[in-house]
């Protein structure tokens, strides 16, 4: 990055002037994205859905993306810059791995990413903001760690799980029901299914699983074997059996009372 | 004011070159081969920090045979030049050829500008491609042509001889395991014939492996891996290297 702000500057997010603008400027936004950990990784997913205003601009949109191997980002906020970002964001993690021969810490990457989003706070206040979800697996104390960010770059470690972007209220609360210590990977995966449905159920901007056109969310796990994404396959069948459960009972799984 | 001898051009240059040839031939020298599934690096490298391979880019490996902080700086030259086209443009459009070109001005231009001494340096810069045919490598000597190489190219200290060995030797399609055998064997034979052993220890290894799944290709081959395929014999060889895939997997 500091080679790239030697020679390119203009291929910067941030050294970009910014045009006065008048009201708000449509662009498509991300929505939802769900993270949480279980003993041995962390699974980071997200909904298909962009949305501009009220209008549903891309049904089948792809919102997490492996950063490095042990590494994902999930991106909520104006898709465009925040694509840009992730783009960025994967070069640096990969020049100073092939640079230094070494790859950066957890804490390293997330403190990068955290850089990155406040370089973007010009356009944030403009109402383009980007807030990601950054998850990996920690290779040197052996567990799957969580790192949400605001718009100004503020970056905080999340326990468990943690969720982003407009419906992340309504997955919280599914999420914060569901969860418990002991989770295997494949109940974590469909965890993190559950949440985003619940998501999509209350908020019109996260879209549900989309049995006619077969898209369904983007599931990644991040365990000390590296970064895989679940096949279409693999996600398909998570999604039907979450779907097929709230055929009958709607509000999905019932959490004890007491 | 006393006037400075006169040096005729042709005899700068050839000092120059001499000089070059002179600080390579004190490194140890390395070997790049194709193989069946791809290229393979092996080299004599008492030091497991200071590497004479390294990745360039998604299907794009560096060899250098010489003075470390010269082909160092270039590495991290080419890694830069890799990274910024690929960012500007898409990651297919980074490739071995614009890569070697861009090595064959730096060091043409240190080469003939006097004010600078000349980088003691040879490189190699190689792709691998989807098919053993679509495979590049490149040798860049210290004067900065390019000589484009196919099957096997050696550089460093005794390059000639170990060229001329594996020239022999080399034939398209050899297993992984078969094609390093032959590269240990080309490093082990000293200037006057004799041979000596190489402890898998000394030895620095890298595949850039067609088959891998990722998107970068490159990878050191160390320890217990190493030492298995060293071990494989010329007739198990089929079997081991398809047992050493399927653990590679694990």
């Amino acid at each position: 990055m500091d080679f790239l702000s030697e020679h390119q500057p203009e291929l910067l997010p941030g050294k970009r002037q910014l045009p006065p603008t008048q009201g708000v400027l449509e662009a498509p936004h991300g929505t939802t994205i769900v993270a949480v950990t279980f003993p041995g990784g962390v699974v980071l997913a997200g909904d298909r859905r962009a949305t501009m205003g009220n209008v549903i601009a891309q049904r089948d949109i792809e919102k997490v993306f492996p950063a490095d191997e042990y590494s994902a980002v999930g991106i909520a906020g104006t898709a465009g810059l925040a694509v840009e970002m992730v783009k960025l964001f994967q070069l640096e993690l990969e020049h100073f791995e092939k640079v230094e021969g070494a790859q950066l810490s957890l804490e390293g990457k997330a403190n990068r990413l955290s850089t990155m989003i406040r370089s973007n706070l010009g356009m944030a206040m403009q109402g383009l903001a980007v807030v990601p979800l950054f998850a990996g697996f920690d290779v040197d104390r052996e567990r799957g760690r969580i790192f949400s960010y605001d718009v100004t770059g503020g970056r905080s470690e999340e326990h468990n799980f943690a969720a982003t972007g407009s419906g992340s209220i309504f997955a919280r609360g599914a999420m914060k029901k569901l969860y418990r210590a002991d989770l295997t990977e494949e109940q974590a995966t469909t965890l993190v299914v559950q949440a985003l449905y619940d998501a999509a159920d209350d908020d019109s901007a996260t879209g549900g699983p989309d049995v006619a056109r077969r898209i369904y969310p983007i599931i990644t796990v991040i365990t000390e074997d590296g970064f895989r994404r679940l096949t279409d396959d693999e996600s398909s069948e998570l999604a039907r059996a979450v779907l097929q459960k709230r055929l009958e009972e709607p509000d999905g799984p019932k959490a004890a009372l007491l | 004011m006393s006037t400075p001898f006169y040096v005729s051009p042709q005899q700068a240059m050839a000092d120059r070159a001499e000089y070059a040839r002179k600080g390579i031939a004190r490194g140890r020298s390395l070997v790049v081969m194709q193989y069946a599934d791809g290229i393979v690096f092996v080299g004599e490298n008492p030091s497991r920090a200071l590497h004479k391979f390294s990745e360039i880019y998604d299907r794009i490996g560096f060899a250098a045979a010489g003075k470390y902080n010269e082909y160092e700086n270039l590495r991290i030259g080419g890694v830069r030049y890799a990274d910024l086209r690929g960012y500007t443009y898409d990651r297919d459009d980074v490739t071995a050829r614009g890569l070697a070109n861009v090595y064959a001005q730096t060091l043409g231009t240190i080469f003939s500008s006097a004010a600078e001494k000349p980088y003691e340096v040879e490189l190699v810069v190689a792709e691998v491609g989807e098919t053993p045919e679509g495979d590049q490598i490149y040798r860049l000597p210290h004067d900065g042509s390019i000589v484009d190489e196919h099957g096997s190219v050696a550089v460093g200290g005794n390059a000639e001889q170990i060229s001329g060995y594996l020239d022999q030797r080399h034939r398209d399609g050899m297993s992984l395991a078969e094609a390093l055998k032959l590269a240990v064997q080309s490093l082990s034979r000293d200037t006057n014939g004799s041979e000596r052993e190489i402890p898998a220890e000394r030895l620095e290894v890298a595949v850039l492996d067609r088959t891998r799944p990722q998107k970068r290709k490159f990878k050191r081959i160390v320890g217990r891996q190493l030492a298995r395929l060293l071990e494989a014999d010329g007739a198990a060889t089929e079997a081991e290297s398809s047992e050493e895939e399927n653990s590679e997997e694990e």
